[in-house]
C-alpha cells in the first residue's frame, strides 16, 4: 500500500488576491468620497490626503520594523483603505495633525500591534476614531456646513492651507452642528423634536449630503451604491448590512410611535450620522466580523441595537464607531458558538439519522 | 419516457464555478491509442487488497486473460490488454504523487492482439439473477471509474443490507477540463443505458436517474434520446457547480437529503456509479470482456493536440503525450485527474490505471498560482465549502499543531474537494493542510494501533513467563514430592525411576 502523501492541489484559482478585494472596495468608496470632498472643499482633500499618507508611511515603517517584506503588504491595499476609511470619519476641515495622529493609531496601534493583516480584533479606523473622539472632543466634533468648492463661500486655495495646517479661526464662523448632534442637544434641553428639527436639513439633503458632518457621512445615496456594489461582486455578503440597518430602523420605528416627540423617527437614523458607511463598509470589514452567516446576522443585528442605545441615550450622538467595536469585541465569541452545520450532521454535530426510513433488509 | 427534469432539484449549499476550460477537448471525438511496445500494469489499481499474480515471467498471454487474480472480500482482479509475453512481475513507479514502486506486470505486446478464447459473454443478460450479475462484474475487474476505484461489485451487493430505491449515475464530470465522459455519453449513450439497467437489475432498484450537468447539452440531448424507450430512466439536468459530482453532494440534490456523517448514500436507498463504470459493466456482460482499456481526457494548455483517447490499462503516460503531438511548452503541473482533486504526477512514465479519467498538462498562466498572504478572515473559505466547515479555523489549528481540534471542527467531514483553496484571496493552501492533518492522524493511528500490538504483545509474553516459572515451580514442587515417593518407594521396594518431566510439557508453553 502507498502511504497518502499531502499534495497541495487544487491546480487552479479563482482570480482573487488581497489586492483585489481591497481594491474594489476603495472602488465603492470612490463616488461618495469624490462628491464629499467636492462638497467640502480644498481644506477636506488636504485633510484626506494627509490622513492616507501618513496612514501609508506608518505602515511601511511597521512593516520594516517588524521585519516583514514591505513591498506585498503594502500593496495589498489594506492600509490604504484603512486610512481612507479614517479620513471619512473625521470632520473635513479638522486639522491636519488630527489624521496624523488618527493614522498612527489606526496603523500602529489598532492593526500592526496585533500582528499586522488579518490579526487585529478591532476596526483599526475605528480605534483611531474612538480615541481621537476621546482625545480630542472639541477638533473631532466641530463641523462645517458643506460649501462646495469653487463657490462662493468656499475658502480658497491658500485659506484652506491655514485651515488645515495653520491656526485659523475660520472653523468657528462656518460650524454647524450635525443632524442628530443638532437633535440631540435640543432635545437635551427640553425642546420637543418638532420645534427642533425646524433648524436642521430635511431628509432629502440627507440623502445627496447637502449636510454637515464628517465626509463619510453625508452622503447617504452614494455610499449605498457603493455598497450595493460590493455585494454584487461578492466582496461582502447583504447579512450585516441588513441585519445592522434593519434592527436600527425597527428600533427607531417602534421608539418613534411609541412617543414621537422625543425620539427620532427611523429615516433620519438611517440617513444621518455614519449609519449607511458602517452598515457596508465599516461594520462588514472581513477581519473583525464573524465568518459564518448566522454570526454575521447577529453581530450586524447587534450593531444596529447598540448605534441605536448609544444615540439615544448615551453621551454620543453618532455611535457607530462604539456600536462596532463593542461587536467586533464579540466577534470571536460568536465564531466560536455559532458555526454553520456541518453537512451531514445536525446543528450539535451528531450524524443525521434517518433510522425511521432505512429497512435493514 | 426520459425526458425533461421530471424531478425536482435541490440546492447544495457552497461550492464554486472554476472556469470549467473543456472547450480544448470536448470536440474531440474519442480516437483509439495505438498499443504502445510495452505495458506495465500495476497489480493495485483500486482501493483493496491487490491482486494476486497468477502469470510468471516468460509467459505468452492472450488479450483478456486473467493475470492476477483478486484477494478478499474488496479487490479486484486484473487482466491481459493485449496478447503478449509477461516479462516479469516487479516494482514499478506507482500512478501517485509519491512515484513510490508498486507490484506491476510487465506486458510485451506481440503486435497480434489476440482475445482469449475464454470469453463468457452472455446473450440475455436480464435474464440472469443479480447475484451473477454482480459476480460477472467483479470477475471482469471493474471498480469506480470516476476515480474513486472501489470495486463496483461490493456497491452493486449493497442491496443484502441496505433497502435500496434508486441507482444514480453520475455524469456531472465537474471537474474543469475533463471530458471524457462527456465524449462516452455523446458516443456510446446506447451501451451506456444498457450497463445502468443492468447495474439496477442487480440493486433491485426500479428507479434510475442519470445526471447530467447543463455545460454538457450534447451529452444530455444523446443521453435522452437513448432512454426514451425505457420509461425507468431519468434524464436529469444539473446545474453547473463544483463539486456537484461529489457523490453525498449529488444525491442531495437530487433527492434533497444529506448523507448522514460517517454514512453511506445507501443509508437513504441510492447508489451512485459513474457513467464509464456503466459503460464497463455492458462491455463485462454482453461481451464478456474484462476491464482492459479506458476512455482518457489528455488535455491542458501545454499539450498540443487536447483529445480523448481510449487507452489500454498500464499504457506509460509518454505515450499518450506522444501521441497527442507532445508539449507547446514546458508544463508547470502535471497531473492526473481534474485540476481540482487530481494529483500532481511523478513522472511521464507512470502507466494509465483503472481509476485515471485525465492527464493534464497546465502551464504557469493556467494555475492562477501566487504567493500566500495572511488569512484575512474573508469567509470565502466558509462560503464555498460544500460541507459547512470553517476552513480558516480548521487550517489555523493545523498550522498550530492542533490536530485534535481540528479534528473537533469537522476535519473529517471536509472531503478534500479543494473549493475553499480555491477561493482563497490569500491563496492559502487550504487543502494542503487538511490531507496533511488527515495523513498525519492515520499515522498516528497506526502508530497506536501497532503500540496497542506491542504492549497486547509484551503482556502475553510476560505472562506466558509467569506460567512458565509457575509451571517449573509446580514441576519443581512435583518432582520433589515424587523424589519423596520414589525414595520412600525405593525404600520401599528399590523399584526403578520413572520420568517426570511431563508436567511440564503439558503446561502450554510456546516459544
Ligand atoms: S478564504 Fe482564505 S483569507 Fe479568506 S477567510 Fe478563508 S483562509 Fe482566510
Ligand atoms: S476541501 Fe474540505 S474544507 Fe475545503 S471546501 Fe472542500 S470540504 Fe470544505
Amino acid at each position: 500500500m502507498i502511504e497518502e502523501q499531502p499534495v497541495a492541489g487544487p491546480y487552479t484559482h479563482a482570480r482573487t488576491s488581497i489586492s483585489r478585494t481591497m481594491g474594489l472596495v476603495l472602488l465603492a468608496l470612490l463616488p461618495a468620497t469624490l462628491y464629499s470632498l467636492y462638497l467640502f472643499g480644498w481644506p477636506a482633500i488636504f485633510l484626506f490626503g494627509t490622513t492616507v499618507l501618513a496612514a501609508l508611511v506608518f505602515e511601511a515603517g511597521s512593516l520594516r520594523l517588524a521585519g516583514k517584506r514591505v513591498r506585498p503588504f503594502l500593496l495589498d491595499g489594506s492600509a490604504l483603505l484603512t486610512g481612507w476609511l479614517l479620513a471619512m470619519t473625521l470632520p473635513p476641515w479638522a486639522p491636519w495633525w488630527i489624521g496624523l495622529v488618527g493614522a498612527f493609531l489606526a496603523i500602529v496601534i489598532g492593526k500592526q500591534v496585533f500582528g499586522g493583516i488579518g490579526q487585529n480584533l478591532f476596526n483599526p479606523a475605528m480605534v483611531a476614531r474612538v480615541a481621537l473622539l476621546i482625545s480630542f472632543p472639541l477638533e473631532m466634533t466641530l463641523f462645517n456646513a458643506p460649501v462646495p468648492l469653487f463657490s462662493a463661500q468656499a475658502p480658497g486655495f491658500l485659506d484652506s492651507l491655514a485651515i488645515t495646517f495653520g491656526q485659523s479661526n475660520q472653523l468657528d464662523a462656518v460650524s454647524s452642528a450635525t443632524t442628530l448632534g443638532h437633535l440631540k442637544t435640543e432635545l437635551g434641553r427640553g425642546v420637543t423634536l418638532d420645534t427642533a428639527s425646524g433648524g436642521v436639513e430635511s431628509l432629502w439633503q440627507l440623502t445627496l449630503g447637502e449636510a454637515s458632518g464628517s465626509l463619510g457621512e453625508t452622503s447617504a445615496l452614494l455610499l449605498l451604491l457603493g455598497g450595493l456594489f460590493l455585494i454584487y461582486k461578492r466582496i461582502i455578503t447583504w447579512h450585516i448590512p441588513l441585519a445592522m440597518l434593519g434592527s436600527l430602523a425597527l428600533l427607531a420605528t417602534i421608539f418613534h410611535l411609541i412617543d414621537p416627540q422625543s425620539y427620532v423617527g427611523p429615516l433620519t437614523h438611517l440617513l444621518s450620522g455614519a449609519a449607511i458607511l458602517g452598515a457596508f463598509f465599516i461594520a462588514t470589514d472581513l477581519v473583525t466580523s464573524p465568518v459564518s452567516i448566522r454570526g454575521q446576522l447577529l453581530f450586524g443585528a447587534g450593531v444596529g441595537l447598540l448605534v441605536y442605545a448609544i444615540r439615544t441615550w448615551a453621551g454620543y450622538p453618532e455611535g457607530v464607531a462604539f456600536a462596532v467595536m463593542l461587536m467586533n469585541a464579540c466577534t470571536p465569541l460568536i465564531d466560536h458558538y455559532l458555526k454553520p452545520r456541518i453537512y451531514g450532521r445536525d446543528r450539535k454535530g451528531e450524524p443525521l439519522n434517518y433510522a425511521d426510513e432505512r429497512g435493514e433488509a | 419516457m426520459g425526458a425533461e427534469n421530471l424531478i425536482k432539484l435541490f440546492k447544495i449549499r457552497g461550492g464554486v464555478h472554476p472556469d470549467d476550460r473543456k472547450q480544448l477537448s470536448a470536440g474531440q471525438a474519442i480516437e483509439a491509442l495505438p498499443m504502445p511496445p510495452l505495458l506495465h500494469i500495476p497489480l493495485q489499481q483500486h482501493i483493496g487488497a491487490p491482486a494476486e499474480p497468477l502469470v510468471r515471467r516468460g509467459e505468452l498471454v492472450k488479450k483478456g486473460q486473467r493475470l492476477a487474480r483478486s484477494q478478499g472480500a474488496i479487490s479486484a482482479p486484473v487482466h491481459a490488454p493485449t496478447s503478449g509475453r509477461i516479462m516479469g512481475v516487479g516494482g514499478y513507479p506507482a500512478h501517485h504523487p509519491s512515484g513510490l514502486s508498486v507490484r506491476t506486470i510487465t506486458l510485451k505486446p506481440d503486435g497480434k492482439d489476440e482475445w482469449t478464447d475464454r470469453l463468457d459473454p452472455v446473450y440475455a443478460p436480464f435474464s440472469l439473477a443479480a447475484e451473477e450479475i454482480a459476480q460477472r462484474v467483479a470477475d471482469a475487474g471493474i471498480v469506480g471509474m470516476g476515480g474513486a476505484t472501489f470495486p463496483s461489485a461490493v456497491k452493486l451487493n449493497l442491496r443484502k443490507r441496505y433497502a435500496l430505491h434508486t441507482l444514480v449515475i453520475n455524469g456531472a464530470e465537474c471537474e474543469p477540463y475533463l471530458t471524457c465522459d462527456d465524449r462516452l455519453m455523446r458516443e456510446k449513450p446506447a451501451e451506456i443505458l444498457e450497463g445502468v439497467r443492468l447495474m439496477a437489475r442487480a440493486l433491485g432498484v426500479a428507479r434510475i436517474l442519470v445526471a447530467i450537468e447543463d455545460n454538457k447539452p450534447q451529452a444530455q440531448a444523446a443521453m435522452r434520446d437513448a432512454a426514451k424507450p425505457f420509461a425507468e430512466v431519468s434524464i436529469v439536468g444539473l446545474p453547473t457547480r463544483y463539486p456537484m459530482g461529489s457523490e453525498k453532494h449529488l444525491v442531495q440534490t437530487l433527492i434533497g437529503k444529506e448523507t448522514p456523517a460517517r454514512g453511506l448514500t445507501a443509508d437513504m436507498g441510492v447508489v451512485v456509479h459513474n457513467v464509464a463504470t456503466a459503460m464497463a459493466v455492458h462491455d463485462a456482460l454482453y461481451l464478456g470482456r474484462p476491464l482492459i482499456s479506458r476512455v482518457m481526457t489528455v488535455t491542458g494548455g501545454a499539450i498540443r493536440q487536447p483529445r480523448n483517447l481510449h487507452v489500454p490499462l498500464g499504457t506509460p503516460l509518454s505515450h499518450l503525450i506522444d501521441f497527442c503531438g507532445g508539449f507547446k511548452e514546458e508544463p508547470a503541473q502535471l497531473i492526473s485527474g481534474g485540476p481540482m482533486m487530481g494529483q500532481p504526477l511523478p513522472s511521464t512514465r507512470v502507466p494509465a490505471v483503472k481509476g485515471s479519467n485525465g492527464l493534464l498538462a497546465l502551464t504557469a498562466g493556467e494555475s492562477e498560482s501566487a504567493e500566500e498572504m495572511p488569512c484575512i478572515r474573508c469567509a470565502s473559505c466558509v462560503q464555498a465549502c460544500p460541507c459547512g466547515l470553517v476552513p480558516l479555523e480548521m487550517a489555523a489549528h493545523i498550522r498550530a499543531g492542533g490536530l485534535d481540534n481540528s479534528v473537533k471542527l469537522g476535519l473529517l467531514d471536509c472531503i478534500a474537494c479543494g473549493s475553499c483553496s480555491y477561493a482563497c484571496p490569500s491563496h492559502i493552501p487550504l487543502v494542503h493542510y487538511f490531507n496533511f492533518a488527515k495523513g498525519e492522524l492515520a499515522a498516528r493511528q497506526r502508530s497506536q494501533h501497532k503500540q496497542g500490538e506491542t504492549k497486547r504483545l509484551a503482556e502475553a509474553r510476560s505472562e506466558r513467563m509467569e506460567a512458565i516459572k509457575r509451571a517449573k515451580r509446580e514441576a519443581m514442587m512435583k518432582r520433589k514430592k515424587e523424589m519423596e515417593a520414589k525414595k520412600r518407594a525405593q525404600e520401599e521396594a528399590k523399584a526403578a525411576p520413572e520420568a517426570s518431566d511431563k508436567p511440564t510439557a503439558d503446561s502450554g508453553v510456546e516459544a
